[in-house]
């Protein structure tokens, strides 16, 4: 498992090799055995229990795009943890918000993120947007096998594209099918109530600050009417994980900023419990 | 068949050490400086895409002289060995000293195995800190030996001489621009003693910034940027206690 090194502390030979600027295919090549996709799972019956996270949402604005996710992660019927991190920064220019089995996620952001650095540092130069959305789909279709004994992986992709000028939203399925969403996509457990709420209250022309607040209104009912997702903490100051991507890059808003929209937002709904409402035509 | 020649074990090895010197003072000199708020890398280079200096990971710098494809290789052996061990362990167990000593054992490998060629290259890996006394700067010769440097480093065919300069002139703490100043008064400056003028498109110049708010703390100069800070400081950077005209000769 050392790093580096078999005896005699020189780089080993496949280090020096000239080859793909990958490092998946790098650890393939090289340690295989590291990477997650080559696990051996034993055989089991039924479904296999581990912590879940759950809804993760994505909103385009004009100028950018916006990634958010709730705090819950579950394990049956228990909270497993009240705030746990399910949106990750996946470079300079783009995110990544993770439902499903939490453990192999995380450790396939880990993996995704140092995919994307290397080949920039390797090429001195970044992948497209549809070059690192293919990428974390490689990654999705390498984890079928444990997908189907339960412990699927689920992302959504997020980022803002460097050519073309605007925020782009990538969704996947558990073989590793990638679908480019227009304007706004969820995914995860509660992401058929925080789909409804999104699709009401969308409009083209939203500012970032209307586009980080309709997530978390969306977040609220997702968690409102799926008990696997978690609502805002207020008494243990939990609030959902927003990030704004823009031409400016990756910014997550900070504690403060995710509080006072999360209780604006909890505010409006002591009056009307259901929310905003749209017009009816 | 013909008996080989009795080779010395001193002379093969000062026959190598000069075949590799020579290939590495071929190309053009570099400087790797501490300023205030980082470490500075600064280089004549007229090539916009193959670069001397780069990121290997996140307070991690690379500048290398000599043949290209050969510290390329070197350079990508560097990433694949700081990002496989940042995934095995943590990012904070990646560190320039583990790194200098892989390449020193690299470059030492090859220099004394008869089968390969020397490699024709010289190195400087080197770490940003918390504060300028954490800065670490490694300068890696062909050879395999590692050398610990503090506050101006030159590697390259003109290197002692440019030291030398550097070494006069350079003090802690100095800004981006004076030690940005200071680095391009030094690679100006030519085997006999004249000076030439280098314009800002042929400079390559990047730095390990210590208060950028990223993890990763490597950034190039480019473009405005870099001519607003070679403006900025006007005149020529003096030593500190007198000499002011500078005999780099020594």
């Amino acid at each position: 498992m050392e790093a580096n090194t078999r005896s005699t502390g020189r780089l080993p030979a496949a280090f020096l090799t000239p080859g793909s600027s990958s490092f998946m295919d790098f650890l393939g090549e090289h340690q295989p055995e590291m990477l997650p996709g080559n696990r051996q799972l034993p055989p089991v019956q039924g479904v296999i229990e581990a912590p879940h996270g759950t809804t993760i949402v994505a909103v385009t604005f004009p100028g950018g795009v916006v990634l958010a996710g709730d705090r819950r992660a579950t394990m049956g019927n228990m909270i497993a943890q009240r705030d746990i991190e399910k949106v990750f920064p996946a470079d300079e220019y783009s995110a990544v918000g993770i439902a499903g089995t939490a453990g192999l996620a995380v450790e396939m952001v880990k993996l995704f993120q140092l995919e994307l650095e290397h080949f920039e540092k390797v090429e001195g130069a970044q992948l497209s947007l549809e070059g690192k959305a293919n990428r974390l789909s490689t990654m999705i279709r390498s984890n079928l096998g444990m997908a189907m004994q339960g412990l699927a992986v689920v992302p959504l992709f997020a980022g803002y594209d460097v050519d073309r000028g605007r925020g782009r939203i990538f969704s996947y399925d558990v073989t590793g099918g990638r679908s480019e969403e227009q304007n706004f996509a969820t995914t995860g457990s509660g992401s058929i109530f925080a789909r409804g709420a999104m699709k009401k209250l969308y409009r083209e022309d939203l500012t970032e600050e209307q586009a980080t607040t309709l997530v978390v209104q969306a977040l609220y009912d997702a968690a409102d009417d799926d008990s696997a997702t978690g609502g805002p903490d207020v008494a243990r100051r939990i609030y959902p994980i927003i990030t704004v991507i823009t031409e400016d890059g990756f910014r997550r808003l900070s504690e403060d900023e995710g509080s006072e929209l999360a209780r604006a937002v909890l505010e409006r709904r002591l009056e009307h419990p259901d929310g905003p409402r749209a017009a009816l035509l | 068949m013909s008996t080989p020649f009795y080779v010395s074990p001193q002379q093969a090895m000062a026959d190598r050490a000069e075949y590799a010197r020579k290939g590495i003072a071929r190309g053009r000199s570099l400087v790797v400086l501490q300023y205030a708020d980082g470490i500075v890398f600064v280089g004549e280079n007229p090539s916009r895409a193959l670069h001397k200096f780069s990121e290997i990971y996140d307070r991690i710098g690379f500048a290398a002289a000599g043949k290209y494809n050969e510290y390329e290789n070197l350079r990508i052996g560097g990433v694949r060995y700081a990002d496989l061990r940042g995934y095995t362990y943590d990012r904070d167990d990646v560190t320039a000293r583990g790194l200098a000593n892989v390449y020193a054992q690299t470059l030492g490998t090859i220099f004394s195995s008869q089968a390969e060629k020397p490699y024709e290259v010289e190195l400087v890996v080197a770490e940003v800190g918390d504060s300028a006394d954490g800065d670490q700067i490694y300068r890696l010769p062909h050879d395999g030996s590692i050398v610990d440097e503090h506050g101006s480093v030159a590697v390259g065919g003109n290197a002692e001489q440019i030291s030398g300069y550097l070494d006069q002139r350079h003090r802690d703490g100095m800004t981006l621009a004076e030690a940005l100043k200071l680095a391009v008064q030094a690679l100006s400056r030519d085997t006999n003693g004249s000076e030439r003028e280098i314009p800002a498109e042929r400079l390559e110049v990047a730095v390990l910034d210590r208060t950028r708010p990223q993890k990763r703390k490597f950034k190039r100069i480019v473009g405005a940027r870099l001519s607003r800070l070679l403006d900025s400081v006007p005149g020529e950077v003096s030593p500190e206690d007198g000499d002011a005209d500078g005999d780099a000769d020594e």
